[in-house]
């Protein structure tokens, strides 16, 4: 009896000539990923900052103008214009013209002589929830500062909070989503590829041929995933560079660790590229399986939104998404210089998932070869 | 084994089903060695289907089949090592050299680096294919891509090949050149298991098998065929028609009495007719030159399929009836 790998070796190698017989397809697998790389990874700033305001000020006093100066101050508002009505306000913020919107009522400065509390209406458009939140934060930090400032004889508040942003001090937003990045550029090329590939042969009738021929399941699975695991292997190397030395992203942890630790990753991917191209008869209905993986990859694996916060049910679909395993290896290493001891159940994750979607695939693979 | 020991397929009584739907019906047929055995059938009558279960990749659903003496059921694995396998859809890689596909195949089949050499150098030989060694599949004719295709199946030094519709699409020129190549290795002592649509490849085969509608009709060499009751219904001849235009007189002699079927072969019509209705079948076209020929295999095939659809309507019809009393 032949091994359970048997036709490894010769698939492998058929593999290769394929992806050097076809230049072009190689060059914009490789490329595509970088250019989006560059795109998201200069496109995306979640800092809210310079948010276009507008300001409808009916006391036109010192301390009326005193207040817009300190919002102005603030690097989170913009005044983009002034309206002398209320109705003009509304029609500025309907418009998209303004995000906020700031009104200032006639008595705001009678009210402060006098010692009473004066209100400021300040309008949010809610409709982007992150810009929202930060600018009725922003709002209220001018607000209690200029009221300590009115306070006679304070020198200095009585409490004062002082922050420290450990691990990304900057805040830089491209140091949160590049890593994160990595993980779904990497999962798409990787299922196209290798999906694209096992499909192809359905189409053209070699697939038949290869069940004529002793080669086993896994010999065909794990020799097509080794050529298409050494590309996927060089485009992580390539991003890697470019998220260093382009985008200033600083490795804090081992960068070989990071590379031993992508493999399950890879694994996994392959697998699972492998899995959608047994249930894909056609190359476009492997498109489309892989396609809607990125979906979920992007928004439930922790990339851009926190798992925390997500309800229960959606924190176990989480679970079962490879990104989210390799999203906390990337981060974890690069941002926070996280050692093996501190990621090792995650790469155990992606090892255990990885081999059972090679193995579904191979179970499924030898279904359809007797059906 | 039986037959000398020299039967290498042996199918007895085998049926294959996908659910509810029966694709191979209780078919039974045995092959010897060196015989080049012609497999005939509509599309989606069940051919390819019993040369996937031959070859281990669809579970028989009842019956017994061996190839080599080797039970399917138990040793697949070890079927493919003696069996050759060449679809009409070429299982070639179009972006790879020729070099390239007939190393793959040989590697595929475990063959090791020295053994493939001298192989391929023989298969290089028996094809002609040498000139076109380092050439991409891509930019080779449909007949060369069927002798690659044929070279690749046959690279293990198979027993046995199945070939599944080998010519469909390639020139008479190439076609006739291919099937010189498997009288060759069937001369060898390869024995070859061949579908077709085409009735002169059926000709030149040993032994014909038709299977219609999942079950197999019709088995024997071309003589046996021309001689069964069902393809020569008891009291009917045979005419071959030669009249000045064919084509017109169709529609009136498929109407005229005693006339069972008819048809157009080249400029002569072929008919089926009650033998005592030939006589006035003359006198009512006197312009006609008729004599009786010998059953054509086009013939037997349509004659046979026409007779099962009709005993078929008629059970249909009986057990309709049935139902209603």
């Amino acid at each position: 009896m032949r091994g359970m790998f048997f036709g490894l070796q010769p698939v492998c190698r058929k593999e290769f000539t394929h992806i050097v017989r076809d230049p072009t397809t190689l060059f914009f697998a490789l490329l595509i990923p970088l250019i989006q790389l560059f795109m998201f990874g200069y496109a995306i700033d979640t800092n809210v900052r310079q948010v276009p305001t507008v300001v409808f000020d009916e006391s036109k006093t010192q301390e009326s103008r005193n207040l817009i100066q300190s919002f102005a101050a603030s690097d989170v508002f913009l005044v983009v214009t002034y309206v002398q009505s209320a109705p003009q306000m509304y029609d500025t913020m309907r418009a998209g013209k303004a995000r906020v919107a700031i009104r200032i009522p006639y008595d705001y400065a009678r009210n402060l002589q006098l010692g009473r509390t004066a209100s400021v209406l300040v309008l949010v458009d809610g409709s982007d929830s992150s810009v929202a939140g930060t600018t009725m934060d922003a709002a209220n930090g001018v607000a209690l500062e200029q009221s300590l400032a009115r306070i006679p004889g304070l020198l200095a508040p009585a409490i004062e909070v002082r922050p420290s942003v450990l691990y990304n001090p900057a805040t830089r937003s491209a140091n949160f989503f590049v890593p994160g990045l990595i993980a779904i550029l990497l999962q798409v090329m990787i299922i196209l590829l290798i999906a694209l590939s096992l499909v192809r042969e359905r189409e053209r009738g070699t697939l038949e041929q290869l069940k004529m021929t002793p080669i086993q399941p896994l010999g065909l699975m794990v020799g097509k995933m080794i050529p298409y695991g050494c590309l996927a292997f060089g485009e992580l190397c390539l991003i890697l560079t470019i998220m260093r030395w382009v985008f200033q992203v600083p490795i804090h942890g081992s960068v070989i660790l990071l590379l031993l630790m992508s493999l399950p990753f890879l694994l996994t991917v392959l697998g699972l590229g492998l899995f959608i191209s047994t249930r894909a008869h056609t190359q476009a209905e492997a498109f489309q399986l892989a396609m809607g993986t990125v979906l979920p990859s992007v928004f439930l694996s922790g990339y851009i939104f926190l798992i925390s916060t997500m309800p229960v049910f959606f924190r176990g679909v989480s679970r079962l998404i490879p990104a989210t395993y390799y999203i906390q290896v990337l981060r974890g290493i690069i941002l926070r210089g996280s050692n093996f001891s501190d990621l090792w159940v995650n790469a155990l994750v992606l090892t255990l998932m990885g081999t059972a979607a090679i193995l579904l695939a191979a179970r499924q693979f030898v279904k359809q070869g007797a059906g | 084994m039986s037959a000398a020991g020299s039967t290498v397929i042996t199918a007895e009584h085998i049926t294959i089903k996908f659910g509810e739907f029966t694709a191979v019906d209780d078919v039974s047929f045995h092959l010897n060695k060196g015989e080049l055995f012609g497999f005939l059938g509509p599309n989606g009558s069940g051919k390819t289907t019993i040369i996937r279960a031959l070859c281990g990749l669809i579970p028989l659903s009842g019956g017994n089949a061996s190839i080599l003496g080797m039970d399917v059921r138990q040793h697949a694995a070890e079927i493919k090592q003696h069996v050759g396998y060449m679809a009409q859809k070429f299982g070639l890689y179009e972006d790879l050299t020729v070099e390239e596909n007939l190393n793959f195949y040989a590697a595929a089949y475990g063959l090791s680096a020295a053994a493939a050499r001298t192989r391929i150098t023989e298969l290089l030989a028996l094809t002609g294919l040498e000139p076109y060694f380092k050439r991409r599949v891509t930019q080779l004719s449909g007949g060369w891509k069927q002798r690659l295709a044929l070279a690749c199946a046959i690279v293990h030094s198979p027993e046995i090949v199945f070939l599944d519709e080998p010519t469909a699409g390639i020139d008479p020129v190439a076609r006739r050149s291919l099937w010189d190549l498997f009288f060759q290795l069937a001369g060898q002592g390869v024995t070859f298991f061949v579908t077709t649509h085409y009735m002169d490849e059926a000709e030149r085969c040993g032994r014909l098998g038709y299977i219609y509608m999942s079950k197999l009709i019709a088995l024997g060499t071309i003589r046996d065929l021309q001689q069964l009751p069902d393809a020569n219904p008891a009291g009917t001849s045979r005419l071959e028609i030669d009249a000045p235009n064919a084509a017109t007189l169709l529609g009136a002699m498929r109407q005229a009495p005693g006339v069972r079927e008819a048809t157009i072969f080249g400029r002569d019509l072929h008919a089926l007719v009650e033998t005592d209705r030939i006589g006035s079948l003359q006198t009512l076209y006197p312009q006609c030159k008729m004599r009786v020929v010998e059953a054509s295999l086009e013939d037997i095939f349509v004659t046979l399929t026409l007779h099962i659809m009709s005993v078929q309507a008629a059970e249909q019809q009986a057990a309709a009836n049935g139902r209603r009393a």
